[in-house]
């Protein structure tokens, strides 16, 4: 039994300490919203919130992360999280749709620590997070746009 | 996928009508954003098989083709919504459940399927009638209900209304006496002119739920009691278990059951976690006898050496030799193209319920006709007893479409070997995905030229040495022609040139390692080759590459059109700053023309960076502009990756690269910035799933080769460290 603190909830989850934190999240609280994409932190499909900080939740064993907050994109909410969001929207970055939570969740942690990145920024954060349909151009614009959102 | 199957299938797009009418019953389908099933209820109309409007006056739209990224349910919802005068916040989309006898793609015949970019070509006419076909049908309920005459009512933005009485009524409103009346005879289309939605910035329909965590995959069907399997696969194709030790496998917490189906060895367990866990401790002795043992080395040998040696004509123009041998210059160049994995970010996967009496399968299939009677058979049911549901796909790129419906057919046998005792989740690990082959085809290519002393191309020769990848599949008829799989030579034989003689060869290869289309199919190794080499051609002539191209499409007004769009916006005539190039490609796929400028300067290890990308693209009507550009703007980062970076390895048989970190992907640092530019017109439509892809590995080779004089004539630019 492992108790993980999950978008603002206590949750107990009946897996080994060993088990990656993206496994406890889909099969035991079925939260789906964080995908499985190479299960090496080589994609960033399974990226989620950890203390606020992006973390790749399929190389995270539930036991490194108790009492700890974790966030998926189920439970991303507050300014930052509604203007990334609503930029991905406005712009339609999405196609196949399958990286996106992941891409949303690192481009929330980026504009958390950085108000306005610089086109470096946006590479240095997001370059561990894959899109096979290459939405790239338009994640990027986003992120700019809801930064600017942000700046008011 | 398969391109050119279009000419002789359209007829059927005339018999639409029949085939429509007869769909009117029980829909069941998939809502987006939850996957939950619906069932129709009383006071809809739904007139045809595409479309429902219910009394909450939401129209429904039901998709016949898979959604995975191309944007297909918001393109095929803008064409049928457009001829309905719906208002687009109140459209929805569904899937269509696997049916092909009214699901059909037009293009395929019998068969329902995704696939050649042909999504909104095929369902043009057939989704643009159904749509006129409910508007009549509300107008003239409107009309009774009025009493006035159904010419005076007008539709806007989903509200009929009549000027003189001031009569006005919601779609939703008139429903349910719509559907009591009779579906007209035959409907008019709009003129074009009067398009409201199409040609116009549509937002996509999925937007909201692939940014909220909510869009549903296969990989995201729970279902109560279900167990996740992983499939022990052999080592090298071709293999079988010769025997299995099991038992450290069955220990391991949470693993259920350890059984032998023809993929190799299926572990079940309560979760995925588990699963893996109890692969890891399987002891298995493979069988290689019958296995593939050679790696790409000899085969690239091997196929350099029968690119020396005549094939079966593909094409024949002229006389190639004579003119070649006549020719005051003569070049050839050797090309190298790998296998390249498709590696959709959602690994492949399907669910299975077996019950005693049926049989449901979730997957995101691209060939659901296929995957139905695979899965019947193995499952040993009547057809109508399997029913597919088709989720969302996490891209696919070609592989969700096989024509042996492995992945579900493996699911289906996990499912009939426990006896269907819990319904079951097949997953494919990203490793299983990268080993696990059917792989766009290793090529070789040989192409020789002849200039005659004014720089002029007299002759031009071009053999493809490669696997078949439709031989000996349901497609087999269709497709392949007197020796000639026309998916290995596509865009080699519609080199589109005004060349006075022309000859394609082809050399088939048998080899153990299973291959598959991959976005764009021939024109993703074709276009390569060609374009390169008549850029080549245009340096030893000493001319402009563009100034040639121009002069060798006069007969191709397409081709034209996107090449001098494409070479105006870039500026082509406009000097760059010094450590910068330009390089042009144009090629037609799947109907569909663009051409590509890639700006490039030199990045680490000798690799082009690329700065900027202009595109142009003819496609007929541009049913919904973002969309295109969307697609213009992923198929260009979707080939660069390939082109920079993407290569499977063997050797010995055995697959070197396991994972994104040695089958490397193209990540955002990498991404040039794109401009598209649409050409107007007012043509039937074509795809842009695919055609974005083959210009751009073309385009930046060729800036290279004017950056640095190096001609890249194997890919990728970088060769992997294994």
């Amino acid at each position: 039994m492992v108790t993980l603190r999950v978008n603002g909830t206590s949750r107990t989850v009946d897996v080994d300490p060993d088990t990656p934190v993206l496994w406890a999240l889909r099969d035991d609280l079925r939260l789906t919203g964080t995908k499985f994409g190479c299960g090496v932190a080589q994609c960033g499909a399974c990226t989620i919130l950890i203390d606020g900080h992006a973390a790749r939740s399929c190389v995270t064993p539930v036991g490194a992360i108790q009492g700890r907050e974790v966030v998926t994109i189920e439970g991303a909410s507050g300014q930052v999280a509604q203007a990334v969001q609503e930029a991905w929207r406005r712009l339609d970055v999405v196609q196949c749709g399958y990286c996106q939570s992941g891409q949303i969740m690192s481009a929330i942690a980026l504009l958390s620590e950085i108000a306005r990145p610089s086109d470096a920024d946006i590479d240095a954060a997001m370059t561990g997070n894959v899109c096979r349909c290459a939405t790239y151009v338009r994640i990027r614009a986003a992120i700019h746009e809801a930064a600017k959102t942000l700046g008011g | 996928m398969p391109g050119r199957m279009s000419a002789p299938l359209h007829l059927s797009r005339r018999r639409f009508l029949q085939g429509t009418a007869a769909g009117v019953g029980l829909l069941v389908g998939f809502d987006l954003p939850v996957g939950r099933a619906v069932a129709q209820t009383g006071g809809v109309l739904a007139p045809n098989a595409f479309v429902r409007i219910a009394p909450d006056n939401t129209v429904t739209i039901i998709a016949k083709h898979i959604e995975f990224g191309q944007g297909t349910y918001t393109g095929l919802a803008t064409i049928l919504a457009e001829e309905l005068d719906a208002d687009w916040s109140q459209v929805r989309v569904e899937s269509a459940p696997a049916d092909v006898s009214r699901y059909n793609n037009l293009f395929f015949g019998p068969a329902q399927g995704t696939g050649g970019s042909t999504s909104v070509a095929n369902s043009w006419e057939q989704l643009r009638k159904a749509g006129a076909m409910a508007r009549a049908m509300l107008v003239a309920a409107a009309a009774r209900e009025w009493s006035v005459p159904a010419a005076e009512i007008t539709v806007e933005r989903g509200v009929l209304s009549h000027a003189r009485t001031g009569r006005r009524a919601t779609f939703g409103e008139l429903a349910s006496k719509a559907a009591t009346l009779p579906p007209p005879a035959d409907v008019k289309l709009k003129d074009p002119k009067d398009f409201k939605l199409i040609g116009r910035r549509i937002p996509r329909l999925d937007s909201k739920a692939k940014t909220d965590g909510t869009a549903q995959f296969t990989m995201d069907v729970y279902l109560s009691d279900m167990l996740t399997a992983l499939i022990a696969r052999p080592p090298r194709f071709g293999a079988r278990v010769r025997t299995v030790d099991a038992a450290a496998a069955r220990r391991v917490k949470g693993v259920t059951d350890v059984v032998q189906v023809p993929a190799g060895i299926a572990v079940l367990a309560r979760n995925f976690w588990a699963a893996r866990k109890g692969r890891r401790a399987l002891r298995i002795d493979w069988d290689e006898s019958g296995a593939e043992r050679r790696g790409t080395d000899e085969l690239f040998a091997a196929y350099r050496a029968l690119a020396r040696q005549p094939g079966t004509r593909a094409r024949r123009d002229g006389d190639p030799d004579a003119a070649i041998a006549g020719a005051t210059r003569v070049l050839e160049a050797v090309y190298e193209f790998p296998y390249l994995a498709h590696a959709p970010m959602e690994p492949l996967d399907c669910v299975v319920r077996l019950t005693p009496g049926g049989c449901e399968v979730w997957a995101g299939s691209q060939f659901p006709t296929i995957d139905h009677a695979v899965v019947a058979q193995v499952v040993g049911l009547p057809p109508d007893k399997v029913r597919i549901h088709t989720l969302l796909g996490g891209g696919s790129f070609g592989r969700r479409a096989t024509p042996n419906g492995d992945v579900a057919g493996e699911a289906a046998s996990i499912a009939k070997t426990i006896a269907g005792r819990q319904p079951v989740k097949l997953v494919w690990t990203r490793e299983d995905d990268i080993t696990g082959g059917r792989y766009r085809p290793l090529y070789v290519h040989r192409l020789r030229a002849g200039l005659d002393p004014a720089g002029r191309i007299v002759g031009w020769e071009h053999r493809i040495v490669g696997q078949s990848i439709i031989k000996g599949t349901p497609f087999d008829p269709l497709y392949v022609k007197d020796g000639i799989d026309a998916t290995s030579v596509e865009g080699a034989t519609t080199l589109p040139y005004d060349i006075p003689s022309i000859g394609v060869e082809l050399h088939t290869t048998e080899v153990g390692v299973p291959v598959l289309w991959w976005r764009s199919v021939g024109s993703t190794h074709t276009a390569f080759s060609t374009e390169t080499f008549l850029d080549e051609l245009a340096h030893a002539a000493g001319r402009d590459p563009l100034e040639l191209r121009r002069a060798l499409l006069k007969n191709h007004p397409r081709h034209l059109g996107v090449l001098e769009l494409a070479a105006q916006k870039a500026g082509w005539d406009v000097p760059l700053p010094r450590g910068r190039a330009r390089g042009i490609a144009v090629h037609e796929s799947f109907g569909t023309c663009v051409a590509q400028v890639a700006e490039v300067s030199l990045g680490r290890d000798g690799l082009p960076k690329v700065e900027r990308v202009v595109c142009a693209v003819d496609c007929g009507v541009a049913v919904n502009p973002d969309v295109i550009r969307a697609q213009m703007e992923g198929g260009i980062g979707f080939g660069l990756g390939a082109g920079l970076w993407s290569e499977i390895t063997l050797v010995q048989g055995r697959v070197q690269q396991s994972n994104f970190h040695d089958y490397r992907p193209l990540r955002i640092e990498e991404m040039p910035l794109v401009e598209v530019y649409i050409v107007p017109s007012a043509a039937p439509p074509t795809g842009v799933g695919e055609p974005g892809v083959p210009p751009i590995a073309p385009a930046v080779a060729n800036a290279l080769f004017h950056l640095t004089g190096r001609r890249v004539r194997r890919l990728p630019f970088a060769r992997p460290t294994a």
